[in-house]
C-alpha cells in the first residue's frame, strides 16, 4: 500500500512539470498581455511596451520559463498584475473559501443524494422511484446559475431568511487565522458569527451541490440495484440476516466503490472552482479568481492557479484510490 | 436504512430550515434610523488596489481613498467646479507658473500630525521622485496625465519644485503656465497623506523582479492609509469588506454615519438582489435593464450621475476619402444618432453633438450639427468627386461593453445601415476590445471609421478634446495645426473666462473640422435603498459619504 501511495506522490512530479510548462506556452499565446487589462482605453503603445518591459515579457520564453521554475523553487509564485500582492497570499485566501464551499456542497450531495439513491433503488419502479429520476434529471439540467439565482430570490430577498451574498455579514467581525470561516468561528468561540458563517454556505451549497446531488443519487440508485441482485445478498437474506443488517453490511458497502469514485471526481471538479456559483453568491473563491485572471492576463495567478488546481486533483484521485482499497479488502492494490 | 433514515433526514433538514428562519432576517444590517450614526453597506464592483491615491487609477480604489484623504481643492459636490478644499485661497502670480496656496489652519492627520505646508511638499515630492516601477502608467497615470515626467527627466515635466513658504502658504512652481493644472488637484490622486505614515509603513517600499514585476512590501497601502478626511481606515478583508469609521477629529462637518462599510460584488445581477434583500444599502453601476426593477420598488431609489463620457464614430484621415471634409460631412450626415440612442441605451443615453459633456466648462451649444439626412450625405460625395457607393472600412469592438456604449455590435449595425443608405458601402470589422481592438485604433489601422469613446478622468475641458486633438495622433490621422494651436492656447490660459472661450471656440472648430462624429453621452446611474439622503452623484465620481445618512429605513 504504502509504495502504491509513494508511486503515485511521484508521479506528481512529472504532471506538474509538464502541465506547468503547458500553461505557461498557452497563456502567453493568448494574443495582449497585462497592460491593455490594466489600462483599458488609456493604454498607449508606449504605456504597453512599458508594462512589458517591467514584467519581463518581452525577453525569449525560454529565460521567461527559467525564471518563473527558479522562484516557484524558492516558494514565490509570483506577483498578480492587478492587485501586486504575491500570488501566495491570494491562494491561501482563496482555496479556503473554494474548500469550505466544495465540501458544504458535497456534504449536501452526499448525505441527500444517497440516501435518496438507495430509496429510490428499494422502491425499484414504483411512484417514488420514478419521480427520483425526474428530480434527478432537473437537478442535472437546471443551470447552476439560474438555480443560484432562483434560491436567492426566493429565499433571501423575497423571504429574507438567508443571506444575499459573501461568507460572512458585513455586521459581524471575526478574526481569521486560517481563512477557514468557519474554523476561525470556532476558535474564536463566537456562536454568533460561527451560525452567520454556516447560513451563508447553505444557498451557496444548494446550488452547487445540486449536479452532484442528482449525479450521486443516480449511480446509488444503480449502484444498489446492481449489487442486491448479486448472489452474496441472496445468500445473505437466506442466512436470515435481518434486512437492515443485509442493507448496511452487504449491499451498502459494496455498492459504495462506484459511488465514492463518483464523489471524487466530483470533489476534485468543485475544487478546481465553482465559477457560477461564486459570481452569483460573490463568493470569493478559487474559481472567480481564475477567471478574473484569464481575462486580465495575469500570468502569474493563471500560472499558480492552475497548478495548484491540477495538483489537488491528482491528490483527490490518490485519496479516493487508497479509499477502494479500505473499503473492499478485494481490491488491495499490490 | 431505507424508511426511517429518510424520515429522519426530512425531519433534519426541515428543522434546519426552521431554525434558519427563526433566526433569519438579514435586515439587521447597517441599522440606525434616525438623522446621525448608523452603518451603511455599500456594494462595489471589486476591490480596491490600494488605498494609497499616488499609485491607483482604478475607481473603486479611489472611491474609499476619497473618504479619508483630501487635497489642496476639491468639487462642489456634483459638479466640477474648483472649490476650496485644504488650501481656502489661491494666486497665480503673473506669469502663470508659480500658484501659492493658503492652507486651512489646525488641521490634522489621522495619526495626530499636522497637516501644513511641508507636508504638502513632502507628498509633491514624493510624487515627482517616484522612479522605475512606480513610473509605469498603471501606477501613475494621473500624475503622467497632468504634469508628465518625474526628477528623472526622462520625460519633461509640467512639475518644477514645490516651496513651503510657512506653515500655512505653499508655492507649487510649474516649468510652464497651466491652468489645467488647477482642475487636477481635486483629483483623488492629489491628495495628501500624513508624511509620518508614509515613511513609517513604507509606502514606497517594493522589490521589483523580473517575471513578476512590482511587488509593495510596505502596509501603508493595504493597512494604514493615513489621510485628513472625515472618514478613517478600520480594517480591509480582501474579498469580503472594507471597513471605515467616522474621523471625529474632522476639522470639518463631521461625517453623519458612524461606519462606512464597501462589500466587493462582482456580479451586477448579484447587487441588486443583495439591495433588494438589505444586505448591502447601495451600490454603483446600476445596469440599464435592472434601472426599472429599481425604480418600481418602494424601498429603493436611483440617483443619476450627471453624463460625463462621449461616445464617438472616430474617422482615420490618414486613409483616403476620409482626409475630404465633405466625406466627413457625408459620414456624419449618414449616422442616425437618435435611433441608436432610442434603441440600444435602455433610455440611458442623450445624442452628443460635440466631443465633450455639456456639464463641463467651454462646452458650446451653438456647434455645427448634422442631422440624419441620407440625401445630403449623398449629395456631398458627389461634390467631392467621388462615385457612388463609396467604399469604406468600419470598426468596431466584440467582447466589451462600455459605460458610453452598451453593446458596440448592435451601435455599428444600425450605423452601418444607415450609412449604407447614404451612398455608402460599409465593410464590417470586428476584434476583441481589449488588446487588439484598442490597439487597432490607437495606431490608425481600424479602417475608415471605427467606434470609440471615452470617460473623462477630471473636470477638465483638456481631458476630453486635449486628449483627443492636442496633436497628431496614429488614431485621428490629421495635422491641423490652427486646432492644435488654439488648443495649447487654452490648455495654458489662466484666466478662467478666457479659458472657456478658448474652449467654446476649440469645440466650434472641431465640429466644423470633424475629426469624428460624437454620438452619445450616457448618465451611469447608483441605487439606495429609500431612506439614504444626502448622496450628491458627481460627474467624476468624486462622491463623500460625509453627507450621506440613513434616515428611517
Amino acid at each position: 500500500m504504502l509504495r502504491f501511495v509513494v508511486r503515485r506522490l511521484l508521479l506528481l512530479i512529472p504532471i506538474l512539470i509538464g502541465l506547468s510548462i503547458l500553461v505557461f506556452l498557452w497563456i502567453r499565446a493568448l494574443p495582449g498581455g497585462p497592460a491593455q487589462a490594466l489600462l483599458g482605453e488609456r493604454a498607449t503603445a508606449e504605456s504597453i511596451e512599458q508594462i512589458e518591459q517591467q514584467y519581463g515579457l518581452d525577453k525569449p520564453i525560454l529565460t521567461q520559463y527559467w525564471t518563473y521554475v527558479s522562484k516557484v523553487a524558492q516558494g514565490d509564485l509570483g506577483t498578480s498584475v492587478t492587485t501586486r500582492r504575491p500570488v501566495v497570499d491570494e491562494l491561501e485566501e482563496r482555496f479556503p473559501a473554494t474548500i469550505e464551499l466544495a465540501f458544504a456542497a458535497m456534504l449536501f450531495a452526499t448525505f441527500l443524494g444517497v440516501p435518496l439513491g438507495f430509496i429510490a433503488a428499494k422502491k425499484y419502479g414504483t411512484a417514488t422511484d420514478h419521480a427520483s429520476l425526474v428530480l434527478s434529471l432537473l437537478g442535472i439540467s437546471i443551470p447552476v446559475f439560474f438555480l443560484a439565482i432562483l434560491l436567492k430570490y426566493v429565499f433571501a430577498v423575497r423571504l429574507g431568511w438567508l443571506p444575499t451574498v459573501g461568507r460572512i455579514s458585513a455586521t459581524i467581525d471575526l478574526e481569521h487565522p486560517t481563512n477557514f470561516y468557519v474554523v476561525d468561528a470556532i476558535i474564536a468561540l463566537d456562536p454568533e458569527a460561527l451560525w452567520d458563517v454556516l447560513k451563508h454556505m447553505i444557498l451557496p451549497a444548494i446550488a452547487l451541490g445540486s449536479i452532484p446531488l442528482a449525479i450521486t443519487a443516480r449511480i446509488t440508485r444503480a449502484s444498489v440495484l446492481d449489487v442486491q441482485n448479486e448472489d452474496y445478498v441472496r445468500t445473505a437474506r437466506a442466512k436470515g440476516l435481518p434486512p437492515r443488517v443485509v442493507d448496511i453490511r452487504h449491499i451498502f458497502r459494496n455498492a459504495l466503490l462506484p459511488i465514492t469514485t463518483i464523489i471524487g471526481l466530483q470533489v476534485g471538479l468543485l475544487l478546481s472552482g465553482a465559477v457560477l456559483t461564486e459570481t452569483v453568491f460573490a463568493w470569493p473563491g478559487m474559481g472567480t479568481w481564475l477567471v478574473d485572471a484569464i481575462k486580465q492576463r495575469n500570468f502569474a495567478v493563471l500560472q499558480a492557479g492552475i497548478l495548484f488546481v491540477s495538483f489537488v486533483f491528482v491528490i483527490v484521485n490518490l485519496l479516493v484510490d487508497i479509499s477502494y482499497a479500505l473499503i473492499n479488502p478485494r481490491i488491495r492494490v499490490s | 436504512m431505507g424508511r426511517v433514515s429518510m424520515r429522519f433526514l426530512l425531519l433534519l433538514v426541515s428543522a434546519v430550515l426552521v431554525v434558519a428562519a427563526g433566526c433569519g432576517g438579514s435586515d439587521d444590517e447597517g441599522g440606525g434610523g434616525g438623522a446621525t450614526g448608523g452603518e451603511l453597506v455599500f456594494g462595489t464592483a471589486s476591490d480596491p488596489v490600494a488605498l494609497d491615491g499616488a499609485l491607483v487609477s482604478d475607481g473603486e480604489s479611489l472611491r474609499p481613498i476619497d473618504q479619508m484623504f483630501e487635497g489642496l481643492v476639491t468639487l462642489k459636490p456634483g459638479t466640477t467646479e474648483v472649490v476650496p478644499g485644504l488650501a481656502t485661497e489661491w494666486e497665480a502670480d503673473p506669469a502663470g507658473t508659480a500658484w501659492t496656496f493658503t492652507l486651512r489652519d489646525g488641521v490634522k492627520f489621522h495619526d495626530g500630525t499636522d497637516f501644513n505646508a511641508e507636508a504638502v511638499c513632502f507628498n509633491f515630492n514624493r510624487w515627482y521622485n517616484f522612479k522605475g516601477p512606480f513610473q509605469l502608467e498603471s501606477a501613475t497615470y494621473y500624475w503622467q496625465t497632468v504634469f508628465g515626467g518625474f526628477s528623472d527627466k526622462k520625460d519633461p515635466s509640467l512639475f518644477k519644485s514645490c516651496e513651503a513658504t510657512d506653515e500655512t502658504h505653499v508655492t507649487i512652481n510649474l516649468t510652464k503656465p497651466s491652468a489645467s493644472f488647477l482642475g487636477a488637484l481635486a483629483l483623488t490622486n492629489f491628495t495628501f497623506a500624513s508624511p509620518k505614515a508614509l515613511q513609517e509603513f513604507g509606502a514606497d517600499e517594493g522589490t521589483v523582479d523580473e517575471e513578476t514585476g512590482f511587488k509593495p512590501t510596505g502596509t501603508y497601502g493595504t493597512e494604514h492609509p493615513t489621510g485628513t478626511g472625515p472618514f478613517k481606515f478600520v480594517s480591509w478583508t480582501r474579498g469580503d469588506r472594507l471597513v471605515l469609521e467616522r474621523n471625529d477629529d474632522y476639522w470639518g462637518d463631521k461625517a453623519k454615519l458612524d461606519r462606512l462599510i464597501f462589500r466587493p460584488i462582482a456580479d451586477n445581477a448579484a447587487r441588486l438582489q443583495a439591495l433588494q434583500a438589505g444586505d448591502i444599502q447601495g451600490y454603483d453601476l446600476v445596469e440599464p435593464q435592472d434601472i426599472q426593477t429599481i425604480e418600481g420598488d418602494d424601498n429603493l431609489q436611483i440617483l443619476d450621475r450627471p453624463p460625463f463620457n462621449v461616445a464617438y464614430v472616430g474617422i482615420n484621415q490618414a486613409k483616403p476619402p476620409m482626409d475630404k471634409l465633405e466625406v466627413r460631412q457625408a459620414i456624419a450626415h449618414g449616422l442616425d444618432r437618435q435611433a441608436v440612442i432610442d434603441n440600444f441605451y435602455a433610455g440611458r443615453g442623450e445624442v452628443a453633438k460635440a466631443f465633450m459633456p455639456p456639464s463641463l466648462e467651454g462646452y458650446a451649444d451653438d456647434v455645427k450639427t448634422y442631422d440624419y439626412n441620407p440625401e445630403e450625405s449623398k449629395r456631398l460625395l458627389q461634390q467631392a468627386g467621388l462615385t457612388l457607393p463609396v467604399k469604406i472600412d468600419f470598426w468596431y469592438p466584440t467582447d466589451v461593453s462600455r459605460p458610453y456604449m452598451p453593446d458596440p455590435k448592435r451601435n455599428f449595425e444600425a450605423f452601418a445601415a444607415s450609412l449604407n443608405k447614404s451612398g455608402f458601402q460599409v465593410t464590417p470589422h470586428s476584434a476583441p476590445w481589449s488588446p487588439d481592438y484598442l490597439g487597432r485604433a490607437q495606431e490608425g489601422n481600424a479602417g475608415h471609421i471605427h467606434l470609440l469613446g471615452w470617460t473623462g478622468d477630471f473636470g477638465d475641458p483638456d481631458n476630453f478634446i486635449g486628449t483627443f486633438f492636442q496633436q497628431e495622433t496614429g488614431q485621428f490621422g490629421f495635422k491641423n495645426q490652427e486646432l492644435f494651436t488654439l488648443l495649447d492656447n487654452a490648455e495654458k490660459e489662466t484666466d478662467a473666462a478666457k479659458r472657456t472661450q478658448l474652449y467654446q471656440d476649440a469645440n466650434r472648430m472641431i465640429m466644423e473640422f470633424l475629426p469624428g462624429v460624437p454620438y452619445a453621452h450616457t448618465s451611469p446611474a447608483l441605487a439606495f435603498v429609500a431612506g439614504v439622503t444626502g448622496y450628491t452623484p458627481s460627474p467624476v465620481s468624486l462622491e463623500p459619504f460625509s453627507t450621506v445618512s440613513l434616515g428611517e429605513s
